[in-house]
């Protein structure tokens, strides 16, 4: 045996010692991470709740006005007394700056202020109704994920008939509007074929068609991005080598390319929950599943601006949670981002 | 003959060579952009001239007969008071191109000022407006809207200003990474070491690539505010009625869907056939622009 290789092994021993740091390193250096991005999220809450502020603000002057005529169900002008006991009820009265340390101070301590109509907490109002649209986006998104790589794992790099109805069907699936695609399932799926509930229903069965029209979009750009990529890397180097190792074409897809191919659409995860959201407004509203979505609809169509303000406050909190998820995703992903 | 006028030569030799290059650039384009082209056209000609397609006037009343099935009368069907859907759908098509044309159009202006701001004016401005646009994605694009609905009522004007508000960060964010790109290429580079001032260097070299791929990003734009916009409408927030706004539509129909499918389908399918199309064009102009696809023209 030549020395020339062990010495060569050595080397490669001694830059793997100097590239992993000890773990009690690596630990606090993620502790900080964290710390980092939890900092910016509160940054970016407190952000989107001083814009809902600015934007509530502007139009303050006829709210009392409007919300006491629907309230008594007459169009006539409201007394004065009943204005001004609305005004003092909901500290209207009070200076802008006021209000905005209130708001803010409010929040912070978890409480959104009270809604116009329905005379309860908004904390309560949103932690009721949250959670059928947490698991709706949260299916929906897994299911987007499955689709979109599944198809892409088929599809990508290949020039036939098949992989061309697949780009197809993902251009499709990314333009085609949430509430019609819902309204046919819901129509052929459940009314005609009648193998799901018609609404209403709140079990697994009553989950399977919104879940997936909410998944269609999302799978689309998903698959798009992820095709792109996954076309680029079937090119590299080490999936030439792959193969030269007598490795069949599907095993190199899943084994090699998918993990590369998949960083963009992690990322695109994080944006895709904000769109779910909005996504998820539109199906529940289709299928009448309760949530957020029938809350924010009703509360925007009679001016309910405190419910508006917190529900859009929690998804964004909601939104911040899920990007920081991914980020920390990204590390498990692809290692080599683990020293940076 | 020819060797009497040598100019006349040249002259006929350029109107061959534009006709060979039109010829080349017909052939260039696949049949699906064609047909995609074709239908955005009637879209355009649907919104600029309905009287040319509409059978029938959209708003006439007809309670005999309400909730006729398609037919060659009535060729997408009659709604619950009798009025012509494909009239209406017609009709809905100003409205629609008109907000997704707006919105698409003023959230690419806020999104140059934005991304000009960060790509161009330092590094300070680059880091206020990196987390601005960060905020506005913490805003889901229907939150947001709804919240403009909620304070300023529903109406055209709210919703085309609610959807761009919604779509300005994704624009913001696409335009700013291009221009850092462009702004540290080599050719870039170069113009600076030569001494050209930067006001030069931004409008001749920067800009001019940095924004090409901005009418890719414009067409794809206006399906999805289109779609945006009549979500709205759909949850009855968004072009009030009798307007036939396609999402107007859809959300009237909802309450016959069992014995009228076509009020639903039919104002649907032009929601797709538009976005499909729009999005399929925009895609082909985002090939040639990459350079993906050469041709002597575009």
């Amino acid at each position: 045996m030549s020395s020339a290789d062990t010495t060569s092994a050595q080397r490669v021993v001694a830059a793997a010692d100097h590239g992993a740091a000890p773990l009690g390193r690596r630990a606090g250096r993620a502790a900080f991470w964290l710390l980092k991005r939890l900092f910016g999220g509160v940054l970016v809450l407190w952000a989107t709740a001083t814009v809902i502020f600015i934007l509530q603000a502007l139009t303050e002057t006829n709210r009392a006005k409007s919300v006491i005529q629907q309230l008594s169900g007459s169009s006539q002008n409201p007394t004065k007394a009943d204005v001004g006991a609305f005004n003092s009820k909901f500290g209207l009265n009070e200076s802008v700056f006021h209000q905005y340390w209130s708001w803010i101070g409010g929040l912070a301590h978890g409480n959104f202020g009270i809604s116009y109509f329905q005379h309860e907490a908004v904390t309560t109002i949103i932690s009721r109704e949250l959670g059928p649209t947490l698991v709706l986006t949260f299916v929906a998104l897994a299911l987007a994920w499955v689709l979109a790589v599944g198809v892409t794992v088929l599809a990508a790099g290949r020039n036939n008939f098949a992989s061309r109805l697949a780009t197809g069907f993902q251009l499709l699936c990314a333009s085609l509007p949430t509430y019609w695609v819902g309204t046919i399932f819901l129509v052929v799926f459940a009314l005609d074929l009648g193998w799901f509930p018609v609404e209403g229903a709140t079990g697994v069965s009553g989950l399977v068609l919104p879940a997936v029209t909410l998944a269609l979009p999302v799978s689309g750009f998903m698959g798009q991005v992820i095709q792109d990529e996954f076309t680029s890397v079937l090119g590299q180097p080490f999936v030439l080598s792959a193969r030269a190792r007598g490795m069949s074409d599907i095993g190199v897809r899943v084994r090699h390319v998918i993990r590369h191919a998949t960083l963009p659409a992690l990322t695109l995860s994080g944006w895709a929950v904000g769109y779910l959201f909005s996504g998820a407004v539109l199906v529940e509203t289709v299928f009448a599943r309760p949530g957020i979505g029938s809350v924010l609809v009703n509360a925007a169509n009679e001016g309910d601006v405190p419910v508006v303000s917190g529900v859009i406050v929690a998804s964004a909190a909601v939104y911040v949670l899920a990007n920081i998820v991914v980020d920390a995703l990204y590390v498990v992903v692809d290692p080599r981002l683990k020293s940076a | 003959m020819s060797t009497i006028n040598p100019a006349y030569e040249d002259f006929r030799d350029e109107t061959t060579a534009l006709r060979k290059r039109l010829i080349a650039f017909a052939r260039s384009v696949p049949i699906g952009i064609w047909v995609a082209a074709i239908i955005v056209l009637a879209f355009v000609v649907a919104a600029v001239a309905p009287g040319l397609l509409e059978t029938q006037n959209p708003y006439s009343l007809d309670l005999v007969g309400r909730l006729a099935a398609p037919s060659g009368a009535h060729l997408f069907g009659t709604d619950q008071l009798g009025r012509d859907v494909f009239s209406r759908v017609v009709a809905g098509a100003r409205q629609s191109l008109l907000i997704g044309v707006g919105s698409t159009l003023l959230a690419l202006i806020l999104a140059l000022i934005l991304g000009m701001l960060a790509g161009l004016g330092g590094r300070i401005a680059d880091a206020i407006v990196s987390r601005v646009i960060d905020v506005a994605f913490a805003f889901p694009v229907l939150f947001l809207a709804l919240m403009v609905v909620t304070v300023y009522g529903a109406n055209v004007a709210s919703t085309l200003v609610a959807v761009a508000l919604g779509t300005t960060a994704g624009y913001a964010r696409m335009i700013r990474g291009q221009l850092i790109a462009v702004r540290d290429a080599g050719y870039v580079e170069a113009a600076r070491v030569t001494g050209h001032p930067f006001s030069k260097i931004v409008w001749r070299h920067i800009l001019p690539n940095a924004l090409r791929p901005l009418l890719a990003l414009f067409t794809l734009g206006i399906g999805n505010s289109i779609i945006w916009a009549s979500g709205l409408s759909f949850l009855g927030l968004g072009v009030p009625p009798p307007a036939p706004e396609w999402g107007a539509l859809l959300d009237a129909g909802r309450d016959y869907t069992t014995i009228a499918w076509w009020l639903e389908v039919m104002p649907g399918l032009a929601i797709v056939l538009l976005a499909v199309s729009v999005t399929v064009l925009g895609r082909h102009v985002q090939a040639r622009l990459e350079g993906k696809i050469r041709t002597n023209l575009i």
